[in-house]
């Protein structure tokens, strides 16, 4: 982002932003404490990703950048995402 | 030698001049000289493994020095040789040369990640004398073991985690130089396929090197603080580690054979006169080796007790691999056809390659396939497919571009007689070295053992023999090549009739590499 095109966030979207990653952390708790067998890690995991997400997005300012960046942000997500599904593979059926 | 690279005064002289130097020819070069030391260490240290089996029990050492012996073999060959192997060493020397650049894009990172890999080796080695001894793991450093054990696993992880770090940055920068510095009128598809390679590489190094560095932090953390990650007692799984390791360690092979296929894909067209068969077909499967590579590593773990789905999965998955490796092997046959072939010793390097690589490619589905791979797992039958992928693959294919560029290089002529007597000792050798290998592991020897049965005693000698013809080969080639530095006769600036640009500057070339930036129009192997 250059100099000249700052974002001047309200900081209102900073305030609810942080509300929502409070609820979401509210709701990793509960859901820990329900037996949800084989699907409790892959709850966990999503819930931190959405989390991880409104991070990027709003305090790291990756709305404002250019359509390159995010794409490229893409690339070691989608990997990650895939070797930790192969893994799972093996953790949910073994 | 005129104005040259090697006379081009700097800051500094001497050795300085050297270890603070940004040319990417100079830091390709200090990469070189530092491998080839490790090479001979690692050959010397195999030597001794195989010296120790010639007879069953006791021949040369103890049992514990055997383990240190192989575990050391493993780390130098992997992590200080192979995997910096091509692309830090000649990838950095010829990559900006090829796509007409004077340098790479950060050439001081670039610096700073040869001093991250030489800082690693350093403390590598460094483990070997202090703590508890010489590291005792194998290169794979699995737990439970290498968090029980007394010896000194902690300095060793630490120094491959350094050298990690190197890895990643070379990745990094390569493929920025790639997009960025190409000369202008060179497309993607007038790149030559060694640089494609090293894109392909770049990419897995970029992304698969960060996993290692975490899971070696993790053992740390489990050596240092019990913290369980790997400790079913608390609630960990040994086998996460298997996972962990080999997501990076499965690429990494990739990151040794693709630039080993980028420089062979360069010396076909050179020595066959023809354009190479299947450009885009090839450059294209770099870069599905380098996507497919990232999902096969459950293959390591068949008979580690994973879910049967997963070994299912993971066993197509390895099939599908091979594909794109076919296919390079298929369009370089191809590439020879009705070509006028000249059997100068790169290429016979690259015949011997492509020959060896053949054997340990099906010799890896052999692997691959479930049944097969609980009957052989374990075995010499799996040292003797990853020696001919990763020695008869990558280091021949490394000898082989050494030869083609080493006028380019050092602005000298190799002798080309020694040379081609070395190729065949080192052939020979191999194939003494390595193939009863098959049959042992086929028979049921255990890999990392100390001692055998008796009735597997014929092919340990029979390897054991061979290791002394390969060594007498590869100090043959040495030899020739370091000698030739010095009373060589003096090469043109295009010896082989290349048409790639580093053939269209001086040898050895300039500090910035062109006196002109060279613009092109057409692709890189313009034979007919």
């Amino acid at each position: 982002m250059n100099e000249q095109d700052k974002h001047i966030v309200p900081t209102k979207t900073f305030v609810s932003v942080w509300i929502v990653l409070l609820m979401l952390t509210a709701v990793t708790v509960t859901v820990a404490k329900a037996d949800l067998g084989a699907f409790s890690t892959f709850t966990a995991i999503m819930i931190a990703s959405i989390k991880a997400g409104f991070v990027l997005w709003y305090f790291m300012h990756l709305k404002y950048e250019k359509r390159l960046l995010k794409l490229l942000l893409l690339v070691p997500i989608i990997t990650l995402a895939v070797i930790i599904g192969l893994t799972f593979v093996d953790v949910w059926y073994r | 030698m005129k104005s040259s690279f090697y006379n081009t005064p700097g800051k500094h002289s001497g050795l300085l001049a050297w270890v603070l130097s940004t040319d990417h020819k100079r830091i390709g070069l200090l990469y070189l000289s530092c491998m080839t030391v490790f090479f001979l260490t690692g050959m010397t240290l195999g030597l001794l493994m195989r010296l120790e089996l010639i007879a069953p029990g006791r021949t040369l050492m103890a049992a514990s020095t055997y383990n240190a012996l192989f575990t050391l073999h493993g780390v130098i060959m992997i992590f200080l040789f192979i995997i910096p192997g091509i692309p830090a060493a000649l990838g950095n020397f010829m990559l900006p040369l090829q796509i007409g650049a004077q340098d790479v894009s950060f050439p001081r990172l670039n610096l700073l990640s040869w001093w991250f890999y030489i800082t690693g080796a350093a403390v590598a080695i460094t483990s070997l004398f202090t703590g508890g001894g010489a590291p005792d793991t194998g290169w794979t450093f699995y737990v439970p073991y290498s968090i029980r054990t007394g010896t000194n696993v902690s300095l060793a992880v630490f120094g491959v985690f350094l050298m990690g770090i190197s890895s990643t940055l070379t990745g990094l920068n390569f493929v920025t130089t790639i997009h960025r510095l190409r000369a202008p009128g060179m497309s993607w598809f007038r790149m030559p396929l060694f640089v494609w390679s090293i894109y392909a590489t770049g990419w897995v190094q970029l992304l698969a090197t960060p996993v290692i560095a975490i899971t070696l932090l993790m053992l740390m953390a489990e050596r240092f603080f019990g913290v369980g990650f790997f400790d079913p007692a608390k609630g960990g799984d040994p086998i996460l580690f298997e996972h962990l390791f080999w997501i990076y360690s499965h690429p990494a092979v990739y990151i040794m054979i693709l630039p080993a296929m980028g420089a062979v894909s360069e010396i076909i067209p050179v020595f066959a006169r023809r354009t190479i068969f299947g450009y885009k077909a090839i450059a294209f499967s770099s870069l599905g080796i380098a996507l497919f590579g990232y999902l096969v590593w459950g293959h390591h773990m068949f008979t580690s007790g994973m879910s049967d789905e997963a070994r299912m999965i993971f066993s197509l998955l390895t099939f599908l691999v091979a594909v794109p490796s076919g296919i390079k092997v298929f369009n370089w046959v191809a590439s020879m056809y009705k070509g006028s072939i000249r059997l100068d010793t790169p290429f016979l390097y690259v015949m011997a390659f492509i020959f060896l690589f053949s054997i340990g490619g099906l010799t890896g589905l052999v692997q691959g396939a479930l049944a097969t791979n609980v009957h052989v797992h374990g075995t010499y039958f799996i040292v003797a497919h990853f020696h001919y992928v990763m020695f008869g693959g990558t280091a021949f294919a490394f000898f082989a571009s050494l030869h083609y560029w080493f006028p380019k290089m050092s602005g000298r002529m190799y002798h080309e007689g020694r040379a081609r007597v070395a190729a065949l000792v080192l052939f020979v050798g191999f194939n003494t070295l390595y193939f009863p290998m098959f049959i042992l592991g086929w028979q049921g020897m255990p890999r990392r053992y100390y001692d055998y049965l008796p009735q597997y005693q014929t092919g340990h000698v029979i390897a054991t023999i061979g290791s002394w013809v390969l060594a007498t080969g590869i100090l043959l080639m040495v030899y020739n090549l370091l000698r030739s530095l010095k009373d060589g006769e003096k090469a043109g600036d295009n010896p082989w009739g290349g048409t790639t640009l580093e053939w269209k500057t001086t040898s050895p070339p300039p500090a910035e590499n062109f006196e002109k930036i060279p613009e092109v129009t057409t692709g890189p192997y313009n034979y007919k």
